[in-house]
């Protein structure tokens, strides 16, 4: 029994020791599963938390960079624009005007014309001032001087205030127009549109077209500004054949440039003939002191009684430094003598210029021009009026010519001749002296300040057939103010 | 057919040569007098052939020749002969170039002579400076010659100054500042690297007006630029040792080459630009010169030389004859590089004597 009991207690022992090892095996195993598992579960989440750091971290590197690429792309172009700033700066003129306060200077009349700076607006601006003083031993100086630019009496005249307009007016037209203010000697200010036009850029067949208020290209110095004249005064076969306002009308003018080697290019102007700017024509005023009788108050009846205009110039360069320029003029229409009245003026020119090739601002040069005129005036019967009995037609022909030198002898002087030749065959009624042969020398002297300023001296000795002689001196000085429009040759 | 032919080539060889001026005046134009004696003889053959044919054939077949002509070569007028010698390296024989001014001549100052007009006239296409050297002659002669080519905007008008940084650009426009121009200081191609600039715009254009030779010109111009850049590397190193040095100048057109070579040459004899020297001015000049240690002066072809003679007898100074255009001193007539290669040499010279 005891045996048995011993049996059960060893059993009992050994199973309760046997039992706890097995359980404490079974427990270990469980718990290394656990743990196991744990691990598992924490590596698992690590790297799910690592992934999702990273994911963080990777977009957040994304957004850095792109935080940190504008920034730097700001920072550039900040830098960029402190170089262009610095450059443009440095581009400015180094010393002359910024250093002497110019750009703060307060606005002054000189300076509206910066708006017209070339290239940067649509028209080129410019305003001429020309003037003159002196004196002359004639009584009737606007007689003696008879252009209308020319001094007109003792002491100051305001030869010629003039604004310039011009540019390109689109693709197919150029545009132009001077404006002439003018001081009469009693102080009244007139106003003249002298020139007007539009002319086309690029017509096929090497033609071109010009309309509107304009000089008639007739000879040299006609279709020219007071301000190119090397002179202070008109040369008086232009005065007394052209008129005092030169011939300038409203009209359209066609132009050939001929497929020549040489340059020759044919003009034809059709003008309005007339007006006081078509002395010769029929301007009443100018019928009468040409034909020394009463006017008439003619109208157009047809195309014939317009002006017409043909010329033919040529131009040769012999050489670099010789350049001859050859020309011919007329001018045909009728005349304010009566309905049968017809003038016709023809001219021929001539202008040489040498000019070295190694100028400096175009010196030294010298030029030679000279223009022959010839007038061939029919007069029309005059019916007769109260005080003036009446007249058979007749025909007054008339030449002139004039002849000037200049030598541009250094930077800014230039020493001028002229000698001025008009017959005078005198009107049916009363003869005017002052329509008489007559002829003239001027020497003068101009002083160039710079190309937008001119001081002249002039010296006349004036010979009248029935008047004798007559001297003068007049002293000229002119400004010029923005573009200085190119002069032709 | 054939004689046809034969006189249509006869004549666009005539039309050729009369771009060179007529008979009598051609070998002063510049033209070789041997070309002018085979268009005397091409000249004879027309005659006799024209006897046989009616009037309106010899006018339609002169018409056709005008055309083939333009055809032949391309006709390109440059204002002034620094652009020309580019205009012609780039072009080299396909192009046949006209140039307005001569290089011993004030450029600010050309007449607008006539002939000018015939020129641009037939021209196919013209390279100005477009910075206003020209803009008191080139416009009446540009409206005197009626030449759609030429019109702004188109293919044939070219401004040289395109894509340059000009210097000097006057921010208020005040004349009693003397001849300035409103676009900046007009001479900007004595910079090597302007000129960089200004070939290839030319051989831009000559492509678009004459595509058939484009070949032609994009070789040209790259043997062009090649020479240049080594040229570029020469001079570089042969006015290094002078970098920072004073020169003095007659008048203010030298400012793109100082900056380019690391020169001073911001001392002018001229007290404005345009305005003629002063006593005074000189006398300060002097001073300064012999303040700086400043002994080479430099005198364009047109300028007064015996103002800076006199000049140079007072600081003990070298004047040095330079010139902004190929030909305008002796030496430069083989175009832009050898005009290049002289001032750098004649002013390393100069300025080496009293170093």
């Amino acid at each position: 029994m005891k045996l048995l009991k011993t049996i059960r207690w060893t059993v009992l022992v050994s199973a309760l020791v046997l039992v706890p090892h097995g359980a404490v095996r079974a427990q270990e195993t469980n718990q290394l599963n656990q743990l196991k598992r744990q691990l598992e579960q924490m590596q698992e989440n690590f790297e799910k938390v690592q992934r999702a750091q990273r994911e963080q971290i990777e977009a957040l590197t994304k957004q850095l960079n792109e935080v940190i690429q504008q920034s730097t792309a700001t920072a550039d172009q900040k830098k960029l624009e402190a170089q262009l700033a610095l450059e443009l700066a440095t581009n400015q003129p180094a010393a002359a005007p910024s250093a002497k306060g110019l750009d703060k200077a307060p606005w002054s009349p000189a300076q509206p014309l910066t708006v017209a700076r070339s290239g940067a607006s649509y028209l080129n601006m410019s305003f001429d001032g020309m003037f003159a003083v002196g004196g002359s031993s004639a009584q009737d100086i606007p007689a003696l001087e008879f252009g209308g630019h020319d001094p007109k009496q003792n002491g100051f005249t305001v030869q010629n205030l003039e604004m310039t307009l011009d540019g390109k007016v689109d693709p197919y037209f150029r545009g132009q127009a001077n404006i002439v203010l003018q001081i009469d000697p009693d102080g009244a200010t007139s106003v003249e549109a002298e020139e007007a036009y539009l002319e086309t850029i690029s017509l096929p067949w090497n033609l071109q077209v010009k309309a509107g208020q304009y000089y008639t290209a007739f000879g040299r110095i006609n279709p020219t500004h007071p301000h190119t004249w090397d002179f202070v005064d008109q040369p008086l076969v232009i005065g007394r054949f052209l008129g005092p306002d030169g011939l300038r009308n409203p009209g359209a003018q066609v132009s050939w440039l001929a497929p020549t080697p040489f340059y020759s290019e044919l003009f034809l102007s059709v003008q309005n003939s007339g007006g006081e700017t078509a002395n010769s024509f029929r301007d009443v005023a100018g019928t009468e002191l040409i034909t020394q009788r009463p006017g008439v108050d003619t109208s157009v009846q047809n195309a014939g009684d317009m002006l017409y205009s043909p010329r033919y110039v040529m131009s040769f360069d012999l050489g670099d430094e010789h350049t001859l320029v050859l020309g011919g003029s007329g001018a045909f229409g009728p005349n304010a003598s009566g309905q049968d009245g017809r003038t016709a003026i023809y001219g021929a020119d001539l202008f040489y210029k040498w000019k070295s090739r190694q100028h400096d601002k175009g010196f030294p040069f010298v030029t030679w021009q000279t223009e022959y005129l010839y007038s061939h005036y029919e007069a029309a019967a005059y019916p007769g009026s109260p005080g003036f009995s009446p007249a058979a037609a007749t025909t007054i022909n008339n030449w002139g010519v004039y002849s000037q030198v200049s030598y541009g002898f250094r930077p800014r002087w230039v020493a001028s001749l002229r000698g001025d030749y008009v017959t005078g065959q005198p009107g049916d009624f009363w003869a005017d002296p002052l329509l008489d042969d007559r002829y003239r020398i001027s020497p003068a002297l101009t002083f160039y300040p710079s190309e937008f300023s001119k001081l002249r001296l002039q010296y006349n000795y004036d010979h009248i057939q029935s008047v004798g002689v007559e001297n003068s001196v007049w002293f000229q000085f002119e400004f010029l103010l923005g573009a200085h429009s190119a002069h032709k040759f | 057919m054939k004689t046809i032919l034969s006189m249509l080539n006869g004549l666009c060889r005539l039309r050729r040569q009369s771009d060179c001026g007529d008979g009598a005046f051609a070998r002063l134009d510049g033209c070789k007098p041997s070309r002018a004696s085979s268009q005397s003889g091409v000249a004879l053959r027309l005659t006799t052939q024209s006897k046989k044919l009616p009037l309106t054939t010899v006018a339609s077949i002169v018409l056709l020749a005008f055309a083939f002509s333009a055809q032949a070569k391309l006709n390109v007028v440059c204002t002034t002969p620094d652009i020309a010698s580019l205009a012609q390296a780039v072009g080299g024989d396909k192009v046949e170039i006209t140039t307005l001014a001569r290089p011993t001549e004030d450029p600010h100052f050309v007449d607008a002579k006539p002939s000018f007009i015939v020129k641009l006239n037939r021209a196919d296409a013209l390279i100005e400076g477009g910075a206003e050297l020209e803009v008191g002659w080139l416009p009446p002669l540009l409206t005197g010659a009626r030449n759609a080519k030429l019109a702004a905007g188109a293919p044939g008008y070219l401004r040289a100054n395109e894509g340059v940084q000009m210097l000097e650009v006057p921010t208020s426009l005040d004349r009693s500042e003397g001849d300035i121009h409103a676009a900046g200081n007009p001479h900007f191609l004595v910079d090597p690297e302007n000129a960089k600039i200004i070939v290839r715009h030319i051989a831009e254009a000559f492509c678009k007006l004459d595509a058939a030779n484009c070949a032609t010109y994009q070789a040209n111009l790259k043997k062009f630029l090649d020479e240049l850049d080594a040229k570029m590397v020469e001079w570089q190193k042969q006015l290094a040792p002078f970098k920072g040095d004073q020169i003095v100048a007659y008048h203010n057109s030298w400012v793109y080459f100082a900056k380019r070579f690391g020169l001073k040459i911001n001392v002018f004899l001229e007290p404005k630009p345009g305005i003629p020297p002063s006593p005074a001015h000189l006398a300060s000049v002097i001073t300064k010169m012999k303040a700086d240690k400043a002994h080479v002066i430099i005198v364009d072809p047109y300028l007064n030389r015996r103002t800076a003679e006199t000049v140079a007898r007072n600081t003990d100074a070298t004047v040095v004859d330079v010139a902004q255009m190929p030909g305008g001193v002796k030496g430069t007539e083989g175009g832009y590089l050898a005009l290049m290669d002289y001032l750098v040499n004649s002013l390393t010279k100069a300025l080496a004597e009293k170093k």
